[in-house]
């Protein structure tokens, strides 16, 4: 399944990245030699194999929904770029 | 001070519980070493004097005040940049977060304070653990102390150097595919990644969630059975941690190879795995035949098809997690953009390097309309298949042993234009990931070039005492501990 260029610009566009020409040819040349590789996976047939999200570790994710103390609102500010009266702060996003 | 540099943690715990060394001569003398070593080296971001010291101070001032000293009281420890340690910053070798500065630190990290560790610095490492060389650092390349030509491994290298340079006894690294073994393999120091979910991930800057787990090097086996006593067990602030008891490992470790059955994966010494290392290993195994070990060849049919399923499911995952670093909460953002979808496009081509890039581009694909049951489901498919091999194999086996990696440490840069050839140096370690088993590389060898081989024991899921076991007699054996990098050849 080869991928061209247009179709690398399009996942750069998904994954919020930009690339210049000379980038994007690169990773297209690149991407086609990693997909040729993973096609060997087709040699498989697994249409009745159950797909594994995680190896599951016996855990249970539910807990009790009651308080517990968290970071403060300075805290959770502090690596913030740019914040305003307690808030993070972005440029305008609808104009 | 002289007798703590390059002393096991065993022998440091009992130079400061008896008094006959305090914390803070320890910690100097580790100091000292990285300052001296550092140049050559290069596997700290950055080194804590500061804090160490007034760590330090504490362990003295509990002892000489008849408090009770923890497990690993006075013991200098390195600790991943990709662990959240707070106020400290945590680049995870990016320029992403070069500025970030966390404010709590990882269950882990939290764990060994408790222990009356002493978190010397922060250890290079590739960008958000993306490699197998440490050469895709933002920052700086770590050198091998074997050889400073060569790479020390990834993307733990920056962990891995530092014990092997004898600057701490032991450190904490992450392991998605290999990045804990094949640096430990590449240094000559045993290194282990426990079972998904035996160690708490609260605090480990996501790579791939399915796979990521925290581990310990050390100087030796036993070092690294007590760190993990001290970083393993449930964690209410991971919800994949496993709700189980953890064993006494250091009761493992003198309970010998005698009766045990070992699995050896002809998959696992094919063609491509280099000579030295196959008789490296070779050897390795016949001594695990003369503890009175049982060898058994097994077939891990699926092993050939690990490596594209872990770079659908590493890079979708990858890709997903790495969605958060937009400029917004933390982290780096452009200067002088005015909209925001231009502002998260500008932050992350800035702050990305091109690995990073490159594996989040494939994970979107992977995860786009169109591909997603061609690549993601199907990896996730034969993820099973994966796994089941492992399950069949154990049946009747305690253990399984392997090359950790197809060749000893390689040059800089003689797989850096090519993802492919870099992606196959993880060929031996990443099927644990997928079945989240535990595994851990020790030493077996040297190459005629004086290059340390590593050889893989992995154990059945939450088995890490059969893994120290066998490791621990083997190591007795091979007795490759005496041996230690001069820290001036090239190759």
């Amino acid at each position: 399944m080869a991928i061209a260029k247009q179709e690398v610009r399009h996942i750069a566009k998904l994954a919020n990245l930009d690339f210049s020409e000379e980038e994007i040819g690169r990773f297209t040349q690149q991407f086609n030699s990693i997909l040729e590789y993973v096609a060997r996976l087709d040699a498989l047939d697994t249409s009745a194999i159950e797909p594994t999200s995680h190896v599951d570790s016996g855990s249970h994710a539910l807990r009790d929904d009651v308080l517990v103390p968290s970071i403060s609102r300075e805290e959770a500010l502090a690596n913030a770029p740019e914040s305003e009266r307690g808030h993070f702060k972005v440029p305008k996003v609808i104009g | 001070m002289s007798g703590a540099c390059g002393g096991t943690i065993a022998e440091i715990r009992s130079l400061v519980s008896s008094g006959q060394a305090s914390a803070v001569e320890i910690c100097r003398a580790h100091l000292q070493r990285a300052r001296d070593v550092e140049p050559r080296v290069k596997a700290f971001r950055a080194l804590l004097e500061e804090s160490a010291l007034s760590q330090a101070e504490t362990i003295d001032r509990d002892r000489r005040e008849g408090r009770p000293l923890g497990p690993l009281a006075g013991v200098p420890i390195a600790v991943k940049d990709v662990l959240c340690t707070r106020g400290v910053p945590t680049t995870c070798g990016s320029l992403i977060l070069r500025n970030f500065v966390p404010v709590y630190d990882a269950t882990c990290v939290a764990r060994l304070r408790q222990a009356g560790a002493v978190i010397v610095g922060k250890t290079n490492m590739d960008e958000f653990a993306m490699g197998s060389s440490t050469e895709n650092s933002a920052y700086e390349k770590t050198c091998n102390p074997w050889a400073l030509d060569r790479v020390p491994g990834g993307s733990s290298g920056g962990s891995a150097a530092a014990v092997a340079a004898g600057e701490v006894p032991a450190s904490l690294g992450s392991d998605t595919g290999g990045s804990i073994r094949q640096p430990a393999a590449f240094c000559g120091i045993p290194g282990m990644k426990p079972t998904y979910g035996r160690v708490s991930r609260y605090g480990l800057v996501a790579f791939a969630s399915s796979l990521d787990q925290v581990g310990p090097l050390g100087l030796t086996v036993e070092d690294v059975a007590r760190v993990l006593q001290v970083i393993a067990g449930h964690d209410p602030l991971d919800s994949t941690s496993a709700p189980l008891p953890v064993p006494d490992y250091l009761a493992a470790l003198g309970k010998g190879a005698r009766g045990l059955r070992i699995g050896v994966p002809k998959e696992y010494f094919r063609s491509g795995l280099d000579p030295e290392v196959e008789t490296a290993v070779q050897s390795g195994l016949k001594i695990a035949e003369r503890l009175g070990a049982r060898l058994e060849e097994i077939s891990l049919p699926h092993t050939e098809y690990a490596i594209p399923t872990y770079y659908i499911i590493a890079t979708a995952e990858a890709s997903s997690n790495l969605a958060r670093y937009d400029g917004v909460r933390y982290g780096h953002r452009a200067h002088d953009v005015h909209q925001m979808g231009p502002l998260y496009v500008r932050t992350r081509t800035e702050g990305f390097g091109s690995e990073v890039k490159r594996r989040v581009m494939l994970g979107t694909y992977v995860l786009s309309a169109g591909y997603y049951d061609a690549y993601y489901l199907k990896g996730q498919k034969v993820r099973t298949l994966i796994r089941q091999d492992f399950e069949r194999a154990f049946e009747k086996l305690d253990a399984i042993v392997t090359p950790t990696s197809p060749t000893p440490a390689f040059r800089f840069g003689e797989k850096v234009d090519d993802p492919l050839a870099m992606y196959l140096s993880d060929i031996f370690t990443v099927t644990l990931n997928l079945a989240g088993l535990p595994g851990m590389s020790i030493p077996c060898g040297l190459t005629r070039d004086h290059l340390p081989v590593g050889m893989q024991i992995i154990g059945r899921r939450f088995d890490e005492e059969m893994v120290l076991r066998l490791g621990a007699a083997l190591e007795g054996e091979i007795k490759f501990g005496a041996r230690r990098p001069s820290l001036d050849g090239t190759s």
